[in-house]
């Protein structure tokens, strides 16, 4: 049990070979004997988390039998490919490219976005990039409201509040591109016979930072319960490459690059991790407090943003709910959360 | 001139019809929305929108905070400083019933 004195960062610190060995085991186990699949697919963002998810499942099932898939877009970074190669590289798996802009086009993806944005920004047109984001926490107040920043062909930019229907609309509209990542990772999991490894760690899972039936889809999440520092501790380990490790955390979903901090967490994640750690362990604002350098009233904030958060995500990983129990299906150990 | 018992009730009205539903659980004037679960982040933003579109006002980055915010009774004291005496405080009236505010 913590105690207030023992507190500090390294509350987190984790025994990365003990880790590994132990996820290991749980992906051999889920894949194999539960699932039923031959393999894994995992969709390779060029991020740290799905770097270390395809590096435990190729530890798991073997080079042979992990598939690495690249899905950009048009407002992908191009670091993203880049990185997301290097990962398939360094492990010698196989991988695939699947270009999904034209899917997104034909969704019609970038037109709604753009006509919700030009709900609060009625000159947004061709040439503009946009991204949305929230205020930062010690700047603001207890309601994080969204706002769009917008920048003009001619690189000026502006903020801009959203109101509810420009800010449903932008997310209803982008969520096209996590959902038609999922749909191809499942065209390679069929016709392979594979499992799709989810890629959330503990923050995205518990505050429900993914897209329903998007990213937030999968057979398995095998790094659901880590820290987000304690990703970086196993990507260390694991040997993941170095520039993906010091790569700062992005959505790659916005034309203009967007953090997940600014996007949803509103405080940097490391500091974050802290906090839902408190927050889980029941730890007194005045006590973490000086740990992540906030004073005891905005920790106080932080983890009333925890539980709404929390509350809001119940929606997100809620499997489908039925009326009644369905005998012989209901009490199956596969039937469960999301 | 607003009076102040409508615009309570107006104000209950949007957050019974768009966060419970429809379904009246007893909400008191003075229950939290936060605490209570009624209202999320996305749900303070379309009640700010509420109050900028149903009541002529501009609500500031700095004013979006629960003493404005949380309850029917600070949502209601909040506008009526933000209109600057432009309530009445009696119960609604008959008549008032039917004015647009």
């Amino acid at each position: 049990m913590s105690t207030v004195s023992a507190l500090s960062p390294e509350i987190l610190r984790l025994d990365p070979v003990k880790e590994t060995e132990q996820i290991v085991d749980g992906i051999r186990d889920l894949v194999f004997r539960q699932l039923k699949r031959k393999g894994a697919v995992v969709g390779v963002s060029g991020g740290i988390d799905s770097a270390v998810v395809a590096f435990l499942c190729t530890r798991a099932l073997g080079r042979e039998r992990v598939l690495a898939l690249f899905t950009p877009e048009a407002d992908s970074s191009e670091d993203s490919l880049r990185l997301g190669r290097r990962v398939a590289e360094s492990l010698g798996i196989h991988w695939a490219l699947e270009d999904i802009s034209a899917v997104l086009r034909a969704a019609g993806c970038y037109e709604r976005r753009d006509e919700a944005i030009r709900k609060s920004v009625p000159d947004y047109g061709p040439g503009y990039k946009s991204k949305i984001v929230l205020p930062s926490l010690p700047d603001g107040s207890r309601y994080s409201l969204f706002s769009v920043i917008v920048q003009s062909p001619a690189r000026e930019t502006r903020k801009v509040r959203l109101n509810p229907g420009a800010y449903l609309g932008i997310v209803a509209a982008t969520n096209f591109k996590q959902r038609t990542r999922k749909m191809m990772e499942y065209y390679y999991a069929d016709l392979l016979q594979y499992a799709v490894a989810g890629t959330p760690n503990r923050l995205e899972y518990d505050q429900g930072f993914f897209v329903k039936n998007g990213d937030g889809a999968a057979d398995f999440k095998p790094i659901a319960h880590l820290y987000k520092s304690q990703v970086y501790q196993l990507a260390a380990w694991l040997g993941v490459p170095e520039e993906i490790q010091r790569r700062p955390p992005t959505t790659d979903t916005y034309s203009l690059e967007q953090s997940q901090e600014e996007f949803y967490f509103s405080l940097p994640l490391d500091r974050m991790d802290l906090c839902l750690y408190g927050r889980n362990h029941a730890i007194p604002a005045a006590a973490l407090a000086p740990i992540v350098n906030l004073d005891e009233e905005q920790v106080e904030r932080v983890y009333a943003i925890i539980e709404s958060k929390r509350a809001a995500a119940r929606y997100l990983r809620s499997a489908p709910l039925l009326v009644k129990e369905v005998e012989g299906i209901t009490d199956d150990p596969c039937v469960g959360s999301y | 001139m607003l009076n102040e018992g409508i615009v309570s009730m107006q104000v209950r009205e949007f957050i019974i019809s768009n966060f419970l539903y429809g379904q009246d659980r007893a909400l008191g004037d003075a229950d939290s929305f936060l605490n209570e679960g009624i209202v999320d982040s996305t749900g303070v933003l379309q009640l700010v929108t509420f109050l900028e579109e149903t009541y002529g006002i501009a609500v500031a980055d700095e004013e979006l905070i629960p003493e404005n915010l949380d309850s029917i009774r600070s949502v209601v004291a909040y506008l009526s400083r933000k209109t600057d005496g432009l309530f009445d405080a009696g119960a609604p009236s008959e008549a008032a019933m039917g004015e647009n505010v």
